[in-house]
């Protein structure tokens, strides 16, 4: 059971997580043709979470699980709903991400004409149902922020993506939506059976729920506790997304148009291992325990199987968005060993994930705006056209084939080392992975950039600066973070240190 | 207990409905139905001094008027502010509906009396405490919606509308009082609760209690168009007048759920002083109305999908909705019956909400084609805007009024162990979020065919945006409203 910090209480988080949502209505308030204002008020309302997040991250207490900057009231006191928010070392790190990424993206998205008003708003309350999601304590207000961030999300790709965008956005909806269902139920379940322990009530508190002091007797059948852990992990499976729920990705990827794309690997596929960390395993850690080797074997398919498909594509954002399904199978098989390497190679890899797929999604957007294509082998030889962006591109791939020195090498060797200490097997055949990995990653970098040029693209101008302002930050922290990973690392250990010790062997 | 003047005190309201009513038709008279407007003012006024003397006389017990006929108690009373609130913004926006006020229609004052009679049916029906009074109010109601859903009468399909519903009401009205024959031939009475005294002592014949017990059900199905009695719902609600529908698909059928509630409830079940509750017999209703629930949400889905026209689909999710307020009606348990009168007054108003913005569009498209409403998200913001928070709420996702009111209902079948119905109700609305998102889609992904505005009225966007403010405010806050849903049902079980 996690304890709350004494003497926390801080607005810190709110402000964090409402700061966009503001935005976002000044942003709807203002003429319709006013473009250069929709983007000022949207960067300047997404640098407020960013500042905070850093705040945040260099000042939280690495030294405690305890819940920190937490901050409780009442909100429907008949139903015991509560407005109960905090984070803990692995909410920062997710919070860091998604300020991080969000900044970086309405920068990126600088070049966006088309009713950039509806864009700006929807992409700031998009912002705060992420933001909400990683500090909500409060199992009914984490569902609520569950829910907000369809909305937006469906209307970005409906309105500014690609051809099947229609397509693709409705499906990405109704897939989310059928897995949220399954987890409002298993949410009303635990409400009903698990007490507060101070009134005798029922609770949404998800620290009472994390206590297995309060459940009831009800809930302490093992049958019903797998069934409700499978409910809930379905809901958060479809969002990894963990095969066979990820057939939204490609389509929903592929048609988003740049940093939708980037928010949604970088930050959305990261809320669904968040909510096994945060949920699904504190709430029923025996079940978790009980489904311990259906998960790695879930893990291994994913890496496997989504490595398979990268290596068949041949329109480079299909490709990055199938690596995502290989690279969350990695996070899954290192949740799935419930140690110390796996579990922190896990929420490593969920962070570098993050950074890198951004990286990959932006440098795509970038030949995508100029070329108007993205067919891998309609490319050939842009290293002589474009070196810097090159450069750039290839840091990326190299990160996500996990080069020793970037950042997603440190994420997957604990992976590994975690998982071999329980699943021999599993793991030996999702090294396979690896070695697709990189074949799909080299040969795409073969057949864009080296070999001889393609005559149509020899006028092809370089990166701009503004689209190094959208990436460069995202490569320092790649590098930073693959030489030097211990701001994170100590960041979560305590955390999971914590988690694990609730586990039963 | 006998009449006494305090008691029919708590009358009021529906005897100023009444009172509006013919004050309503002689304006119409005096005006010679070419000012309506004066006739609507008439209408208001009389809504508003019915609303205002229900805030005055809430009634803090039952109150029984015309020998234990009708009984007011908190439980009407909650209706009561449904009923008015669905009539008053019903009169509103058809005063600038282009289908009922058109300038060809002659005597256009005389739509308001329909209107003030509707509510007084209404509310007598969530006050009805006898077989003989069930059947008055339904008919009151029914042949009042006959006459309203045919009042396009120029149109055919208004009148096939009419017609159609005409000749099924007649018929369920015949099964509905044959039932209730066969409950008076077992008991020998036709209260309420004398009916319960008398099956506790016996009725004799189980299977006479189950056929006159499911004519009855059949009769009240057919007002709240529940499957298997929903045959007339989708042509009706095409074919009436949109303002007609939309109150249609709000004020009756919440009506019937009051019947629906009041008459199983008292009638039928025994309280076992625990907060539990047993029914009389030995007959399965429990499984009865979860097989009706069930099959009313999965059909109105289904048949949902496939529709392009904006006021049919909202018949059919019409339809659907009855299935889920079904859900809580599956055990007679007190936290499912609170989320239905909860679900009742939040449907009301977003269902208002979104035939609202249907009839601005039929005032200036003269179509309610999903493709006519291409790029609306562009041309018409607002409207388009609120629509969306109407779709939203429609669909159960949060932060909007559908959301709470869906979790309550499934908070309630959770407590109950009612796993599978619970689960079919989460996936249908995983079905209804496609079609009611087919209609978002056309408004903002799909490029508009001409530019500019619709012209539509200030005041129109105004009370389409009234609406549209409770449905995301009751999202976000509703403990005042759900404590009065609660204390209001709280009496009836309790008695």
């Amino acid at each position: 059971m996690l304890a709350l910090e004494s003497g926390g209480g801080s607005s810190l988080l709110t402000w964090m997580t409402f700061l966009p949502l503001v935005g976002a209505i000044v942003i709807t308030l203002l003429p319709g043709k006013a473009r250069e204002l929709h983007r000022t008020v949207a960067l300047v309302t997404a640098a407020g979470p960013l500042v905070l997040a850093v705040k945040l991250f260099t000042s939280f207490d690495r030294g405690t699980a305890d819940i920190q900057l937490w901050q409780q009231v009442a909100w429907i006191p008949s139903f015991n709903i509560q407005y109960f928010v905090g984070v803990d070392g692995i909410s920062v790190t997710m919070i860091l991400l998604t300020a991080f990424l969000s900044f970086l993206c309405i920068v990126a998205s600088w070049n966006i004409d088309k009713h950039t008003k509806g864009y700006f708003a929807l992409f700031l309350l998009l912002e705060t149902g992420m933001m909400g999601v990683f500090i909500a304590l409060d199992f009914f207000l984490f569902y609520v922020f569950w829910e907000i961030m369809l909305l937006p999300m469906y209307f970005l790709i409906g309105v500014w993506g690609g051809p099947r965008r229609e397509y693709a956005a409705i499906k990405f909806f109704l897939y989310t939506l059928a897995g949220s269902v399954l987890m409002l139920l298993a949410m009303i379940a635990l409400y009903l059976n698990v007490q507060d322990p101070a009134t005798g009530g029922h609770t949404f508190n998800m620290l009472h729920m994390m206590n297995q002091a309060n459940h009831g007797s009800w809930l302490l059948n093992p049958d019903i506790r797998h069934v409700l852990f499978l409910g809930l992990f379905i809901g958060f499976a479809i969002k990894v997304p963990i095969f066979p729920f990820h057939t939204w990705l490609p389509d929903a990827h592929v048609e988003a148009p740049t940093a939708v794309s980037v928010i949604l690997a970088g930050v959305l596929l990261k809320m669904g291992t968040y909510g096994i960390l945060r949920i699904c395993y504190p709430m029923l850690p025996d079940a978790a325990a009980w489904f311990s080797y259906p998960l790695a074997i879930l893990g291994a398919i994913n890496i496997i199987y989504g490595a398979c498909c990268a290596m068949a594509q041949t329109d480079m954002k299909k490709l990055v968005a199938y690596s995502s399904v290989s690279h969350m199978g990695y996070v899954l098989l290192g949740l799935a060993v419930f140690n110390e390497a796996g579990m922190t190679g896990a929420v490593l890899q969920m962070f570098n994930h993050g950074t890198i797929t951004a990286m990959m999604f932006l440098m795509v957007g970038v030949i995508y705006d100029r070329a108007h294509h993205r067919e891998i082998n309609g490319f050939g030889g842009l290293g002589m056209v474009m070196p810097r962006y090159t450069s750039m591109f290839s840091l990326a791939l190299f990160a996500a084939l996990g080069l020793p020195g970037l950042s997603g090498f440190v994420g997957e060797a604990l992976v590994f080392v975690g998982a071999f200490e329980v699943y021999r097997t599993v793991t030996i055949i999702s090294g396979l992975g690896i070695i697709i990995g990189a074949a799909y990653v080299l040969w795409m970098l073969q057949r864009v950039f080296l070999g001889p040029l393609n005559e149509k693209y020899t006028e092809l101008p370089e990166i701009t600066t503004r689209e190094l302002v959208s990436v460069v930050p995202i490569a320092v922290l790649v590098i930073l973070f693959g030489v030097y990973p211990p701001p994170l690392i100590n960041m979560i250990k305590q955390s999971l240190l914590h988690l694990i010790a609730q586990i039963p062997a | 207990m006998n009449f006494t003047w305090s008691d029919a005190a708590y009358f009021w309201p529906e005897a100023i409905m009444a009172l509006t009513f013919i004050a309503c038709v002689l304006t119409d008279l005096v005006t010679r139905g070419r000012r309506h407007g004066v006739t609507l003012s008439v209408l208001i006024a009389g809504t508003v001094v019915s609303l205002a003397m229900t805030v005055i006389k809430a009634p803090e017990a039952s109150h029984y008027v015309f020998g234990q006929m009708v009984v007011i108690d908190p439980f009407a009373h909650f209706f009561r502010y449904v009923f008015l609130f669905v009539t008053l913004v019903t009169a509103v926006f058809s005063y600038s509906s282009r289908e009922i006020m058109g300038k060809d229609r002659e005597n256009q004052g005389e739509y308001y009396s329909f209107l003030a009679v509707m509510c007084f049916g209404m509310m007598v029906m969530a006050e009805a405490n006898d077989l003989l009074m069930l059947a008055l109010s339904i008919e009151l109601v029914s042949i009042t919606s006959y006459i309203m859903a045919g009042y396009a009468r120029f149109s055919l399909r208004s009148t096939e509308a009419s017609l159609k519903y005409v000749l099924w009401g007649a018929m369920s009205s015949g099964v509905m009082l044959y039932g209730a024959s066969i409950l008076y031939g077992l008991t020998g009475a036709t209260g309420f609760s004398a009916i319960r005294e008398g099956l506790l002592a016996g009725s004799g014949s189980e299977l006479a209690l189950l056929v006159g017990m499911l004519f009855v059900l059949a009769g009240i199905g057919y007002k709240i168009s529940a499957v298997p009695f929903h045959f007339w719902t989708p042509d009706v609600y095409e074919g009436a007048p949109t303002p007609v529908t939309a109150l249609f698909s709000a004020g009756p059928k919440a009506a019937g759920f009051a019947l629906l509630i009041r008459f199983f409830y008292t009638s039928l079940v025994q309280t076992d002083g625990t907060g539990g509750v047993t029914l009389l017999e030995g007959i399965q209703w429990p499984w009865l109305l979860a097989i009706m629930s069930a099959v009313t949400m999965t059909w109105g889905n289904l048949a949902a999908l496939r529709q392009t026209n904006v006021k049919r689909m909202l018949a059919y999710s019409s339809i659907a909705h009855v299935g889920y307020l079904l859900m809580g009606f599956v055990l007679l348990t007190q936290a499912g019956l609170q989320a239905i009168l909860f679900y009742l007054l939040i449907y009301a108003i977003m269902n208002l909400g979104a035939f609202l913005v249907v009839i601005a569009l039929n005032n200036r498209l003269h179509s309610e084609h999903m493709d006519d409403y291409a790029g609306l998200g562009y041309r018409e913001p607002i409207l388009a805007g609120a629509m969306t928070i109407f779709l939203f709420s429609l669909t159960g996702l949060p932060p909007t009024a559908g959301f709470v009111a869906k979790f309550y209902l499934f908070a309630a079948l959770v407590d109950s162990q009612l796993w599978w119905l619970a689960l079919l109700g989460v996936l249908n609305s995983v079905i209804s979020l496609y079609y009611y998102m087919s209609i978002a889609r056309s408004m903002y992904f799909t490029p508009a065919t001409e530019t500019g505005g619709l012209g539509l009225s200030r005041a129109h966007v105004a009370l389409v945006v009234i609406l549209a403010v409770p449905t995301l405010v009751l999202g976000l806050y509703w403990s005042p409203v759900k404590a009065l849903a609660d204390s209001s049902l709280a009496f009836l079980l309790g008695g």
